[in-house]
């Protein structure tokens, strides 16, 4: 690739990723994060003992969780011209991210949900507090730093199926480092993409851990 | 054994029949009965495992029971739905051995929690924020974290928190168990002081006897998952042979042939002692002793030989005076040989 088409070639790339990172990771959060409190609240002795739900979702959960992102993305193929009407480009790779990413997210939730004292929550509820106050005054404002560090987990994997997406015409850095990088043999586009996933990544992980250290007050 | 009771304040908290069993099949609590009356402190004791816990639990529905009642204030909690259980329990404050305080939240946010349930408008709740961190004296911490406090200072957190709703019950569960015995100290001053001028109701639990000695008005020794014995801390230290006076002046066991254990709460004014050797020509032999302040009440238990002399009608001065509550074996004193089938007339109460 000539110098004149690398620069925007890498813009329109690095702006597809950023779209598709966005949208599905904030799809994962409104999905993955109800998800996570249902996991923790249906256990038994949570908030609403419900076994048989649990099971199920945890079912789920882990069916979500044991496949391959990229075996993911073409099995759901049906669902996803079914949500957005086709199979490629970048709207079309934000279905399975975010499908692939929530049952992650959910587990990450539950786990930090599960780190909040369970005398707090007893407190709260000798004190009267209903179950929803529980939920949005206890556990999500405790679990907050936990909450935040798990986001960014799962947008650091999001970035990294991001690439796999652009197999099946998501486009994007990933697309970029295997059309030209890859199929056509140039170094230097490989390179550059390397270097700044890699640096999109330690951005991302650096500001979620900035974000989590200024919400803990532990 | 119901405890008896020859005050004439009401039961605040009225706890009936009360079993918890566990689906593992361990028996908590087996039976129990409970009367806290209004404005004392009641002490529940017992070791761990002894159901303590689990009781305290039950009487605001954290734990349900398997069968009895609770009542507190005149409510029945047992027969209430869960909203109604809700808006009863805004009137019970509650502190824990571990603080249970919200980590996210500046102690004046922990405070107002309560308050922000019982649905009290904002401004109000700041007024009555700075009013509550005033009398468990820590202004100046409104706005910060609870990690940043000692645990002394957590607890006086717990405490306002506990107290915002205006709860006329305080429940208090082990509160002082993770506090060095300084802080305990303080803590329970708080306790006391609040007791006295807001008329709060407090019940605690504790395996630790001083906390009883310090603050608690009544008593109920708890023994595998029942009341093994309830009643007035003065009035169990003057029963014959009670388990707390056994508890709280611990002697040698068992006593040694020919010894009197004089148990006393408060008896002043008379130099017994004295009396006893001048009036009676007897010796007087002190084995072993234990004093305490039980409430600020100097009292003790003091084993002691009597030898020689009218001994027989020393012990009639010690028993009429209501001092003797147990005795040693017979006496096997070569000097003062007693017949062996049994003419100690020390005829004594039920241990």
């Amino acid at each position: 690739m000539s110098a004149d088409d690398l620069l925007p070639a890498l813009l329109q790339a690095t702006g597809e990723t950023a779209q598709m990172v966005f949208w599905s990771a904030l799809l994962t959060l409104l999905l993955g994060l109800p998800l996570g409190v249902l996991l923790v609240a249906t256990d038994r002795g949570g908030l609403v003992p419900a076994p048989a739900v649990k099971a199920v979702l945890g079912g789920v959960v882990n069916v979500g969780r044991s496949l391959p992102f990229i075996v993911l993305m073409v099995a759901i193929l049906p669902f996803t011209r079914l949500v957005t009407g086709t199979t490629i480009g970048t709207v079309a790779a934000i279905v399975p991210l975010t499908l692939g990413a929530v049952p992650f997210y959910a587990r990450l939730v539950e786990t930090a949900l599960r780190g909040v004292e369970r005398a707090v929550v007893e407190a709260a509820q000798a004190m009267g507090a209903s179950r929803v106050r529980v939920v949005a005054r206890v556990l999500l404002p405790e679990a907050l730093p936990g909450l935040v560090a798990g986001l960014t987990v799962t947008v650091v994997a999001l970035i990294g199926y991001s690439a796999m997406a652009g197999a099946i015409g998501g486009g994007g850095l990933g697309d970029l480092a295997i059309r030209y990088g890859y199929q056509r043999f140039d170094t230097t586009v490989m390179i550059i993409t390397v270097v700044l996933l890699v640096v999109v990544v330690q951005l991302v992980q650096s500001l979620g851990d900035l974000v989590a250290r200024r919400l803990s007050h532990r | 054994m119901s405890p008896s009771y020859f005050g004439y304040n009401l039961p605040v908290i009225h706890v009936s029949r009360l079993r918890k069993v566990y689906e593992t099949g361990v028996v908590a609590l087996d039976g129990v009965d409970l009367d806290v009356r209004e404005g004392e402190i009641f002490g529940v004791l017992g070791q761990s495992g002894a159901g303590k816990s689990t009781l305290l639990r039950c009487v605001n529905l954290l734990e349900r029971p398997t069968s009895g009642t609770v009542t507190v204030a005149g409510q029945e909690l047992t027969s209430l739905d869960l909203a109604a259980l809700r808006r009863a329990r805004q009137r019970i404050g509650m502190i824990h051995q571990h603080f249970a305080l919200l980590s996210s939240r500046t102690v004046a946010g922990n405070v107002a929690f309560p308050l922000e349930v019982a649905g009290v408008p904002r401004r109000e709740r700041a007024t009555r924020v700075a009013e509550l961190l005033d009398v468990v004296g820590l202004d100046g911490k409104a706005s910060s974290y609870p990690a940043q406090l000692s645990g002394g200072q957590k607890q006086r957190v717990g405490i306002a928190r506990a107290l915002a709703a205006h709860p006329k019950v305080l429940l208090s569960d082990e509160a002082t168990s993770a506090l060095d015995p300084g802080t305990t100290q303080s803590i329970l001053a708080l306790l006391k002081r609040l007791n006295a001028e807001l008329g709060l109701t407090i019940l605690l639990i504790t395996h630790e006897m001083h906390v009883i000695k310090a603050v608690c008005d009544s008593v109920a020794i708890m023994r595998e998952g029942k009341v093994a014995e309830a009643g007035r801390v003065a009035d169990l230290i003057a029963t014959p042979g009670s388990l707390l006076t056994r508890e709280i002046f611990p002697l040698p066991e068992p006593a040694p042939p020919g010894s009197v254990t004089v148990t006393f709460a408060g008896q002043a004014g008379e130099p017994v002692m004295s009396s006893l050797v001048r009036r009676f020509d007897v010796d007087v032999d002190i084995l072993g002793g234990s004093l305490e302040d039980v409430g600020g009440v100097p009292s003790g238990r003091l084993r002691i030989r009597i030898d020689g002399g009218k001994r027989a009608e020393a012990l009639d001065y010690l028993r009429e005076r209501g001092l003797v509550r147990e005795h040693g074996p017979e006496p096997v004193d070569a000097r003062q040989p007693e017949p062996e089938t049994g003419a100690e007339t020390v005829a004594e109460e039920a241990r």
